[in-house]
């Protein structure tokens, strides 16, 4: 089976390239809109309580719909391909970004932000100079979650004509070509282990940076 | 010389029962080290943060170097007041050196000015040099501490508010701290509010001690006052509870009194004194 699925891979290369490809271009896309989307929600949620809860009760919320259903009421609004699943996937991915950048914040010490504001620091400095920093392993750990999760999903995002390595799944079940869906398969899990792979060891430095740990204490 | 700080009828009240602080009145000239004693929750912190505007207050005037305190821009205001608190409040991604010249980095000093200031600062405090490329979590108590003074003078500020910030280290360690505290206020003579609980830190400290009560100053005055010349019931009852029963013993203070008055006895040795039992205290008079 393994070397039939091999052979695959060798005979239809630009077919699995050209999804693979696609597969990148949905995450980045995803990636990007979920990370600044939740930063901005995170950020204005420690501003507004009354916001906080209602954000954190509706991502919450849509995390608990079954993906196939979501991208079934997504096509009847918004139609078959790209947007319907962007859409989805960003709706998902939105809770583990909001939530962790808003705890983040909300962590930081009041020791801390007492003294800073008491050393004449302005709003936005507080923010970018010491909330967001210290806030970062938090924020890293939600993107990380995020990340891998986009890469899974993007599978789905397929099956309504976003294009991705999810075709080749499709392609497999319905053709009844077990070697295609096993291929496609493992081509998206790859993607995601690698992914995460490189984003632990990010996150690993993140952490040591702001919060020494594994660093020897003298 | 003006005065650094002036309070005038300052009041402050969260609800019409839950009175913070009632007309509060109090001048410190420039220069001055005043302490601001009494029990937790008595205002002190309260009076404190209203100088830097972490708080404000509701009836009366705060004027800072003669200016109205509303007529500051507040940010501008807090970069030239010196800060240090009890907990430190050190950045925790921020180098020794970058927790020390925090305050002129948001002022637009060059990193190489203010690495230099940083390395000026931590010899005032006694830190070792080595100790700049350091984060925060890799220093003891003590040190912290020590970083938190050095960020309080970065930007050599003509007023420094400290709110207990020796209160985390063990006694020796404050002890240092204190004579070192005194020894920089003598060679830059900043204007130096310094709130304590503690009536040894205030008196080693402090030639001029304020005792507050229920929000409200029940004495304005030096050590030798407190202890010889109380003017409210609170102020005994305040300086017994802290251990200096013999207080209430009046031939023992009239004993004490001519000693200090002709500079035989310094109230440290008095205070000493004063914490232990009635006969020991006879036998080394006589």
């Amino acid at each position: 089976m393994l070397g039939r699925i091999m052979a695959l891979y060798v005979q239809r290369f630009p077919f699995f390239l050209e999804l693979m490809g696609q597969h990148i271009v949905i995450t980045l896309i995803c990636v990007l809109i979920i990370t600044v989307a939740g930063l901005g929600l995170g950020i204005v949620m420690t501003k507004h309580v009354f916001l906080a809860a209602i954000v954190l009760r509706l991502t919450s919320f849509l995390y608990t719909i079954p993906s196939i259903a979501l991208f079934g009421i997504l096509v009847s609004i918004s139609g078959i391909g790209l947007k319907s699943a962007v859409i989805a996937i960003v709706l998902y991915g939105l809770l583990p970004m909001v939530r962790n950048t808003y705890t983040g914040l909300k962590e930081v010490s009041p020791d801390v932000l007492e003294a800073a504001v008491g050393m004449g620091t302005t709003a936005w400095q507080l923010l970018w100079n010491i909330r967001l920093p210290l806030a970062l392993p938090i924020i890293f750990s939600g993107f990380r979650t995020m990340v891998v999760m986009t890469i899974a999903l993007g599978g789905i995002a397929s099956f309504i004509g976003a294009g991705g390595l999810g075709r080749a799944i499709w392609r497999g079940i319905s053709t009844n070509f077990p070697e295609m869906t096993i291929a496609g398969s493992l081509l998206i899990a790859l993607f995601a282990i690698i992914t995460d792979l490189i984003l632990e060891v990010l996150e690993k430095g993140v952490r040591k940076r702001y919060l020494g740990e594994e660093e020897s204490h003298a | 010389m003006g005065y650094a700080i002036e309070f005038e009828h300052i009041s402050k009240s969260y609800t019409p029962e839950e009175v913070v602080l009632s007309d509060i009145n109090l001048a410190i000239e420039e220069g001055e080290l005043v302490v601001l004693l009494g029990q937790s929750g008595c205002g002190k912190t309260t009076l404190l943060k209203l100088v830097n505007k972490l708080l404000d207050f509701d009836t009366g005037y705060l004027r800072i170097h003669g200016k109205k305190l509303s007529d500051y821009n507040i940010e501008e205001l807090r970069r030239s007041i010196g800060y240090a608190i009890q907990q430190v409040g050190l950045f925790p991604h921020m180098r020794v050196w970058e927790n020390i010249s925090y305050v002129l980095k948001l002022q637009g000093v060059d990193a190489e000015q203010r690495r230099e200031r940083a390395s000026q600062l931590v010899e005032l405090v006694d830190l070792k040099q080595e100790l700049l490329m350091r984060y925060p979590r890799q220093l003891s108590g003590g040190q912290k501490q020590r970083v938190g003074v050095a960020r309080a003078l970065a930007a050599n500020p003509s007023i420094i508010l400290m709110d207990e910030p020796f209160g985390a280290v063990d006694e020796q360690t404050r002890t240092q701290l204190q004579d070192q505290l005194k020894n920089i206020h003598r060679k830059l003579g900043q204007t130096i509010l310094f709130v304590t609980h503690d009536i040894h830190e205030a008196f080693r400290l402090g030639t001029r001690i304020v005792l507050i009560h229920d929000g409200r100053i029940v004495q304005d005055g030096t050590a030798e006052d407190l202890v010889f010349r109380p003017q409210h019931p609170f102020v005994r009852s305040f300086l017994g509870k802290k251990g200096f029963s013999a207080l209430f013993d009046e031939a023992v203070l009239a004993a004490l009194y001519p000693l200090v008055l002709q500079g035989e006895l310094d109230m440290q040795g008095c205070l000493a004194l004063l914490g232990q039992k009635r006969a020991r205290i006879e036998t080394t008079l006589a």
